[in-house]
């Protein structure tokens, strides 16, 4: 057991750049947990949800159609898209962490990797701990499972115009993550617009309409990364791709 | 005893992506398409995500749009998550008394 204990030293310097993180997760979360009680569920679930998951649109997806009283095949594969994009993160961190880090403390260090968390261990010099993994994931961990609680449990309390305009504070966090890039690279905003223009298209027109909503967002970006990765592959390694990113 | 199944799956395959890579790959994928792809998914899927829903997400579309303007513009300014989310909340809040 003594091996899974992370070192002290390395874990509170990975905590303190948690910190952060864990404070910019509580408006959003705290939006989800209302969302989730508003719909129907106990504020226990809501909770639930966020320390299992951990993810902010996979999780908002995923329980609107929970909600929606989608099939379970639905649910997981609309949660897993939406996910794939973990996929390149885990890969550009498995690069970047200590080698003799085991299989069984990256299992539990990797269920803490986000966009955030990415973002910054993959901004620090030199190999990854994994004391240090444990200590970045930790706080924000706590502030995504907090701020839903938080949200879940006050939801009633809350003014009815205050909680309506909550609504929005998931899709500005969307906004915020991907204005900057798309700023930055052509292909990037292309390929957003793209699939707007897909999930618009798949919306309002009627001949559409047995495609339920979490397929069209399936479709929609399968198409749009699709067609960028063809029009525009990328050529740089992981780590100016980071760079392009920010 | 739906809803907690449902909530299992969902985690389930949100740690799935999150670990395979890190436990399976020791090496870098070397197919371009297949990285040029992973690259753009968050993209896509959070502009997917995004648009149109956001102006469904208040329930008033006129305050939505105003949200959604002052969010993109905070955003092209280079604005933290935190205060494009609280900017945007805020903005449908008062254009609530408004509209």
């Amino acid at each position: 057991m003594k091996k899974y204990l992370p070192q002290k030293d390395d874990f509170i310097y990975g905590w303190k750049k948690g910190i952060p993180i864990a404070l910019g997760y509580i408006p959003v979360s705290f939006t989800f947990g209302l969302m989730a009680v508003s719909g129907g569920l106990s504020p226990w679930i809501a909770a639930f949800i966020s320390l299992s998951n951990l993810t902010s649109a996979g999780q908002f997806a995923g329980t609107n159609l929970i909600l929606a009283g989608s099939g379970y095949l639905e649910i997981a594969l609309t949660t897993f898209i939406i996910n794939i994009r973990y996929m390149l993160m885990s890969l550009s961190l498995s690069q970047k962490i200590d080698s003799k880090i085991s299989i069984p403390q990256r299992l539990l260090f990797g269920f803490g990797i986000t966009d955030e968390t990415f973002s910054v261990a993959s901004m620090e010099k030199g190999t990854l701990s994994y004391s240090y993994m444990m200590g970045l994931i930790a706080g924000p961990i706590l502030g995504w499972t907090f701020g839903t609680a938080l949200g879940a449990f006050i939801s009633s309390a809350l003014p009815q115009s205050l909680a309506g305009a909550m609504g929005i504070a998931l899709y500005a966090m969307f906004i915020a993550i991907i204005v900057p890039p798309s700023k930055n690279s052509r292909p990037v905003f292309w390929i957003v617009l793209i699939s707007v223009g897909i999930i618009i298209i798949l919306k309002y027109i009627p001949l559409f309409h047995f495609i339920s909503s979490g397929f069209r967002v399936i479709i929609a970006t399968v198409l749009g990364a699709g067609i960028g990765a063809f029009l525009w592959p990328v050529q740089c390694t992981p780590d100016d791709e980071k760079g392009e990113k920010r | 005893m739906r809803i907690l199944f449902a909530v299992l799956l969902m985690a389930l395959v949100t740690y799935i992506p999150r670990v395979l890579p890190i436990v399976l790959f020791r090496k870098e994928i070397q197919s371009r398409f297949i990285k040029s792809f992973l690259y753009y998914v968050p993209f896509s899927v959070l502009g997917a995500l995004t648009f149109p829903d956001i102006f469904y997400s208040t329930g008033d579309f006129k305050t939505a749009l105003a949200g959604t303007l002052v969010a993109l513009v905070l955003a092209y300014l280079g604005k933290s998550l935190v205060v494009v989310a609280i900017g945007a909340i805020l903005t449908v809040f008062i254009s609530g008394f408004i509209f």
